[in-house]
């Protein structure tokens, strides 16, 4: 039997044929990144591949490493496998990873999501033969409002904390969400403050999207400042000392996973906006149809259950293992609102 | 509905009391005055009966949202509540209904008698037409758990808010039998009405734990202790010839305790007693776990009866000749408490009796009399002409089970702490919790308060115990596995060593904590089976625990009382948990 185009390994998804890591955990000589989350863009390979727009971000967080950047739909050959990028809509420069050789076709989505969020170029259907797909939402209790209700439900929040005279403290990874935040937040309402690993990440991505001022919050802000304001916060800064000192503030958090009453209460966060930068249950369904694949593998997520789903629809899909899904805020603790994720979730 | 739902999400999006105050306030200022009551009912817990089983509301969810049934079944796994996992399936829809929650609730009323198709039918016709969080409220009506912490004590400050009434005078109001579906605002909150009075219990009055060292207390003068008994904390109801009993959580359990009836005629009317329910098999107390034979069983049967009759421990007395005398002093309630008891369990000798149970110096109790003393009684003379059921249990037991089943919770005299102290640690001997402290001149208050009132508990049994099976937590843990279950070491006999289960916790570690045992959890499980996990054998865990019996229905043959886990041990390593025999060897 010949060996599959892309195999699960110990390291991370492996080409044999052009002796290539798509997105490794562990640290490779060559790697193709599909975006600059912490668990998708790992420290120590000698050589990283990824979308150009994507080359400052993953240098920002890993430092000095030897990068190529590429462009969308660019073909580009190792040892006769042809590889190429394709917008995935996730975060800014996220990517799909196409790779085929000899005829067969092979897409990786890293993560992405479905609707357009007017930062990230948005998601492309590439077809395929065997489609590689996340599934951190594949439960059908996953359904997305359109993100511009969604603002329009921050921004009142915001206002009516405002009329309380509150700071209104907003939690969203540091790299995309906050950024996606930060895009729609109303300036006519007040001004927009950040935690440092937000005004750092977003400083790095100014050059690329046109983003509102921010004011970084520093050790000389005054909390009455403040008041009235919003602060954008990456989740691991809920309940540290550096907010309990906003008093009096409200939280409130914009994660897939405020679909759960328990999730946000669990947190004791205030208020739980669902904005998710993940497709939802019908998102992954729609998409694995476009591809027109004829085999699926889901990982990370509830990839289990979505895989028996599939099988049932008719799909030939089955799951493999990843290490995806934790460590997404880099330098910090994993997101604090998921849930973890792990082997035996998806057996 | 609407405003309703409102007020559900209000509640539920935050964890800061005087909010959730003011929603319900503002909320019981504008809804009309039948959505009033049933607010009212449904978070006193008054709801009415389930008119869909889950089993059906499962079946249906997963058609209407076109999905298969495992998924769905899957998805509440995960979701943790199946309200919310109905109204996150179903599919959205543009359509709106502007029925009020009355009318809903009447509805869900009528439904109960339909047939199923129409049952369906039903559902089907509003889950469409209610948005996601009206669609959330009404199902979790019709499920009926509705937990979106609002305690009763919390929904009638608000409601005291509203209407100005005092808070203590709605509680009173508030409790015992009304039917929400009949009665008006006017009726249940506004109007003073006597007759309405006739089955109502008092508020309990609930005590903290002592914080600190009992010394703290001061004089050891002031206070009157007595034992914490472990049975169902009580209030017996005597007027106008009949018998209410009434359960802490505000149920009516006169039906359960059928012993009580003999109360009637010998118990003046105008009587209320605070007490608990204790199990009193073979003429001594017994423990909880006996206890349970008998919770729960509507209809009690005669072998039953016999083999697990309970009596009613007295604590307190809160009216007397129909007067509420909660106000009055502890020390002077308990003055009547005791002549109510000499004189209905022994009326001949109550006099010799209490002068012959003076103090004498160091701890004593007041002994009790013994039942069979007063035997002068007849089993006839305690027939009660009301019912049938009476005179058919009572000519059924032997004249000495007879006696009325009433006994005192003995005041426990000491003149130090260290006294006390002493005797607090005899409290698993006499199948007692603790001790609880009284401050002699205290009121009788309404709901938990502190300062005259202290449990004291004595410490809880432990032993080190392994993790072998997990479940997904609801509410705030859902999505988390919070809900365990711990094994002993067993020798068989073969000499092999195995685990066997003993208890489930699931309290007891912080946050942070389950969240770590959580994600080893996910990352060593053995097999699945639905929602449980079995896991590798691991982790160690101190579990904690009040008390502990012998009992057939536990695979360990051991029944522990209220445990939860006190700490992990992560120092340990699952040779070093405890056996099952080092378990059975705190039996008293």
């Amino acid at each position: 039997m010949k060996k599959p185009l892309l195999e699960f390994t110990g390291k991370g998804i492996y080409c044999s044929a052009a002796d290539v890591y798509l997105d490794p955990w562990k640290p490779v000589d060559k790697a193709i990144i599909s975006h600059g989350h912490a668990d998708h863009s790992r420290w120590g390979h000698k050589h990283y591949i990824t979308h150009h727009r994507n080359v400052p971000i993953i240098s920002h967080r890993l430092g000095d490493i030897n990068v190529t950047g590429k462009e969308w739909d660019e073909t580009f050959a190792i040892n006769n496998v042809k590889f190429s990028l394709h917008p995935a809509g996730h975060i800014i420069a996220s990517s799909q990873i196409r790779v085929e050789h000899k005829g067969e076709v092979w897409v990786f989505t890293g993560d992405y999501k479905t609707e357009n969020d007017g930062i990230s170029t948005p998601y492309e259907v590439v077809k395929c033969h065997t489609f590689i797909t996340e599934c951190t939402f594949g439960l059908p209790a996953f359904k997305w409002t359109p993100q511009k209700e969604v603002f329009k439900d921050i921004n009142q929040w915001w206002a009516e904390n405002q009329a309380e005279n509150k700071t209104s403290v907003l939690f969203g990874y540091s790299l995309g969400k906050a950024q996606r935040l930060l895009k729609y937040l109303d300036t006519d309402i007040g001004k927009i403050y950040t935690h440092g690993a937000i005004e750092n990440m977003t400083e790095v991505l100014r050059p690329l999207v046109d983003f509102p001022k921010t004011t970084l919050i520093t050790k000389d802000t005054k909390k009455e400042e403040l008041l009235g304001n919003v602060v954008l916060a990456p989740p691991s800064a809920h309940g540290s000392p550096w907010i309990r000192k906003m008093v009096p503030y409200v939280t409130a958090s914009a994660s897939g996973w405020m679909t759960f009453r328990g999730a946000r209460r669990r947190r004791a966060i205030d208020k739980g906006f669902v904005l998710s930068d993940h497709c939802d249950w019908d998102g992954l369904l729609e998409s694995i149809k476009a591809t027109g694949a004829e085999k699926i593998i889901c990982t990370h997520g509830y990839s289990d259950i979505f895989s028996r789903y599939l099988r049932e629809q008719g799909h030939d899909a089955r799951t493999e293992e990843t290490q995806y899904g934790e460590e997404e805020d880099a330098g910090s603790k994993k997101d604090e609102f998921a849930p973890v994720f792990s082997e035996g979730e998806a057996k | 509905m609407k405003h309703f739902a409102q007020l559900i999400k209000a509640l539920d999006s935050t964890n800061k009391t005087n909010i959730k105050v003011q929603a319900l306030t503002d909320y019981f200022k504008i809804a009309g005055d039948t959505d009033k009551v049933w607010t009212i009912a449904i978070l006193s817990h008054r709801r009415p009966p389930r008119p869909v089983n889950t089993t059906l509301l499962r079946e249906w969810a997963s058609e209407f949202s076109n999905i298969p049934l495992w998924l769905f079944e899957e998805s509440y796994h995960i979701v943790g509540d199946l309200a919310e996992t109905i109204a996150l399936v179903i599919p959205a829809d543009p359509a709106s209904t502007e029925k009020s929650l009355t009318q809903f609730l009447e509805e869900m009323i009528a439904l109960k008698k339909k047939p199923d198709d129409e049952k369906k039918a039903y559902l089907y016709e509003n889950w469409k037409v209610l948005d996601y969080y009206e669609r959330f409220v009404f199902t979790k009506l019709i499920t009926g758990s509705f937990r979106i912490g609002v305690s009763q004590k919390l929904m009638t400050r608000a409601l005291a808010k509203a209407t100005e009434i005092d808070e203590d005078i709605l509680a009173y109001k508030l409790m015992g039998n009304w039917n929400p579906d009949t009665i008006s605002f006017q009726d249940l909150i506004l109007e003073e009405n006597e007759s309405d009075y006739l089955s109502k219990p008092y508020p309990f009055y609930l005590a903290y734990a002592i914080e600190g060292e009992v010394d703290d207390l001061g004089d050891v003068n002031d206070w009157s202790a007595e034992h914490k008994w472990d049975g169902i904390r009580s209030q017996v109801i005597l007027r106008n010839d009949e018998i209410f009993v009434w359960s802490r959580g505000e149920e009516l359990v006169t039906d359960k305790y059928p012993e009580f009836d003999a109360f009637i005629g010998i118990i003046p009317n105008g009587t209320v007693i605070d007490g608990e329910i204790l199990p009193y098999p073979k003429g001594e107390i017994g423990t909880f776990n006996d206890l349970q034979k008998r919770i729960g069983r509507k209809t009690v049967s005669k072998n039953l009866l016999a083999k697990v009759p309970v009596i009613l421990k007295a604590y307190d007395l809160l009216e007397w000749e129909g007067e509420d005398i909660r106000e009055m002093a502890f020390i002077e309630r308990r003055e009547l408490l005791q002549k109510l008891f000499y004189s209905v369990t022994e009326p001949s000798s109550s006099a010799s009796r209490r002068s012959s149970t003076n103090v004498e110096s160091g701890p004593t109790i007041t002994s009790e009399p013994n039942p069979r003393q007063s035997a002068g009684r007849s089993a006839s003379d305690l027939v009660s002409s009301r019912q049938a059921r009476n005179a058919d249990i009572v000519e059924n037991l032997s004249p000495s089970a007879a006696e009325i089943p009433l006994h005192l919770s003995e005041t426990v005299h000491f003149t130090s702490w260290e006294e006390a102290v002493k005797e607090r640690e005899r409290s698993r001997e006499v199948h007692s919790e603790g001790l609880m402290l009284k401050r002699k001149d205290s009121p009788y208050l309404v709901g938990r308060k502190k300062g005259d009132w202290w449990k004291w508990k004595v410490e809880p049994l432990t032993i080190d115990a392994v993790l072998t099976y997990a479940m997904r937590g609801h509410g705030r843990r859902s999505n988390l596995f919070t809900d365990y279950t711990f094994a002993l070491w067993d020798e068989k006999e073969d000499g092999e060593k195995e685990l066997v289960t003993f208890a489930k916790a699931y309290s007891g570690l912080t946050d942070a904590e389950f969240r770590k045992v959580d994600n080893w959890i996910k990352k060593n499980t053995l097999e699945r089976f639905g929602p449980v996990r079995s896991v590798t054998p691991h982790h160690v865990f101190e579990i904690a625990f009040e008390g502990i019996a012998l009992s057939k229905r536990h695979k360990s043959g051991v029944a522990t009382r209220f445990p939860r886990i006190l700490r992990w041990r992560q120092d340990k390593k699952i040779e070093e948990a405890n056996t099952l025999s080092d378990l059975k060897d705190l039996i008293v």
